[in-house]
């Protein structure tokens, strides 16, 4: 039968693509679990470093590392986290409107800003806007070690020792749950350090081996590095989430196109028939 | 029997161990350490080598460490390890590459940024998640 015709090559194309995006849901809905249980695992390392570091900064009032210490703000910097992918809902837009909040009132206050972004859509959205990206990493992949962040973070980091930001920011997406993940800007320099829960009795501090000083600095970097290593952890579990949400909608919205459509076409087959036979009994009453 | 005490091996990507040991030993950074029960709180780095747990039903366990930090305290010992071998040269070449990434990626930028700019891109994006939004609910008659 002739009529259709072209319904029918449309309906068969929305088909395919909603098979393409409920493989994506599937597929981000898998990639996600993995996610969330390696953003677990990277928490007790961060959560450990922060009780040493809230303990050392408590046990030496008279030392103040460079990182907890507040000083004036001239100038600060970003690490802007993003998905190196598109097809994830509004996840990157919201992100990048926080930051850009964030980044605006500071720049009303006179700071300018350095930016260190990791992941290919703020690389390519930081580019446009034009604002001075200082060091970058993408393309890290599902499952990131921390080697891929050092340099990055380290870039950051000696800005930071050399005076030349004041104060240094973290922007990712923070993982509620699979339906909500909303962008958070952290301060991650200088420190600020939790008030220890217990007030110690008796004052008592650590063997340094081989100073304090080298420790120290050696667990400060770590700390900061093994922050932004969650975050990027976070970030990819808010973004498997975020497309599974994104794709599952766009498979809901093919079976409705589709739906309107098959009724359109059977109507249309339908009017067909009904001429046909009004046509043979106009014909055989003509007879 | 001896004294155990409390383990945590973890590292930013995974925890390693946890669980009570009778002692410890690691290749700290000023020599190797032998750590048991109610040692005093220390506080050291460690060198890429092995650890080795001494577990309370005699067994003992390894673990390689490729550096990190070693936490001590009364009844729970905490090694922070590291997940890949760091050196100062390798460090620096890594922040090298990174800025050199960035520098690739914007040549001719000015540093400043354009707010104006920013905020329209990130408008038209927001409606376009609008009128997503809205379309679905409109087919959802």
């Amino acid at each position: 039968m002739a009529v259709g015709k072209e319904i029918r090559t449309q309906i068969k194309s929305i088909q395919n693509t909603q098979k393409i995006t409920r493989a994506m849901e599937m597929v981000a809905a898998s990639k996600m679990r993995k996610a969330q249980s390696r953003m677990q695992a990277s928490k007790p390392y961060a959560a450990k470093m922060r009780n040493v570091i809230a303990h050392l900064a408590h046990a030496h009032p008279e030392y103040k590392h460079p990182y907890l210490a507040d000083r004036d703000v001239k100038k600060v910097g970003y690490i802007l986290i993003s998905s190196d992918r598109g097809l994830c809902g509004g996840l990157n837009t919201n992100l990048f409107k926080a930051a850009i909040a964030s980044l605006r009132e500071n720049d009303e206050k006179g700071y300018k800003a350095d930016v260190c972004v990791i992941g290919s859509k703020g690389e390519s959205f930081m580019k446009r806007i034009g604002a001075n990206i200082v060091s970058t990493a993408s393309h890290l992949g599902d499952a990131p070690g921390v080697s891929d962040l050092i340099g990055s973070v380290k870039v950051m980091l000696d800005a930071y020792d050399k005076g030349e930001i004041d104060r240094l920011y973290l922007v990712n997406n923070d993982f509620v749950n699979t339906m909500i993940q909303s962008p958070q800007v952290s301060q991650l320099l200088p420190i600020t350090v939790a008030e220890p829960e217990v007030e110690m009795k008796h004052h008592w501090d650590y063997l340094y081996e081989p100073e304090a000083k080298v420790v120290l600095d050696k667990l400060m970097m770590r700390y900061i590095e093994s922050l932004v290593y969650q975050g990027v952890v976070e970030n990819i579990a808010c973004e498997q989430a975020a497309r599974m949400v994104a794709m599952k909608s766009a498979s809901d919205n093919a079976g409705d196109i589709i739906d309107d459509l098959k009724l359109v076409y059977n109507k249309a087959r339908q009017a067909a028939i009904t001429q046909e036979i009004s046509e043979i009994v106009a014909g055989a009453a003509a007879v | 029997m001896a004294m155990t005490f409390h383990v945590d091996v973890v590292s930013a990507e995974e925890e390693i161990f946890s669980g009570s040991v009778e002692m410890l030993f690691a290749p700290g950074e000023m020599g190797d350490l032998g750590i048991m029960a109610r040692h005093s709180p220390l506080l050291t780095s460690l060198k890429p080598g092995e650890l080795r747990l001494q577990l309370p039903n005699g067994e003992d366990q390894y673990i390689y460490v490729s550096g990190g930090m070693l936490e001590v305290q009364p009844h729970i010992v905490t090694v922070l390890s590291d997940t890949a071998v760091r050196a100062k040269d390798i460090d620096e070449a890594a922040a090298m590459e990174a800025k050199e990434k960035a520098e690739a990626a914007l040549k001719d930028n000015k540093g400043e940024i354009d707010f104006a700019l920013a905020e329209s891109q990130l408008a038209e994006a927001v409606a376009q998640l609008h009128m997503l939004k809205k379309l679905k609910n409109s087919t959802h008659r």
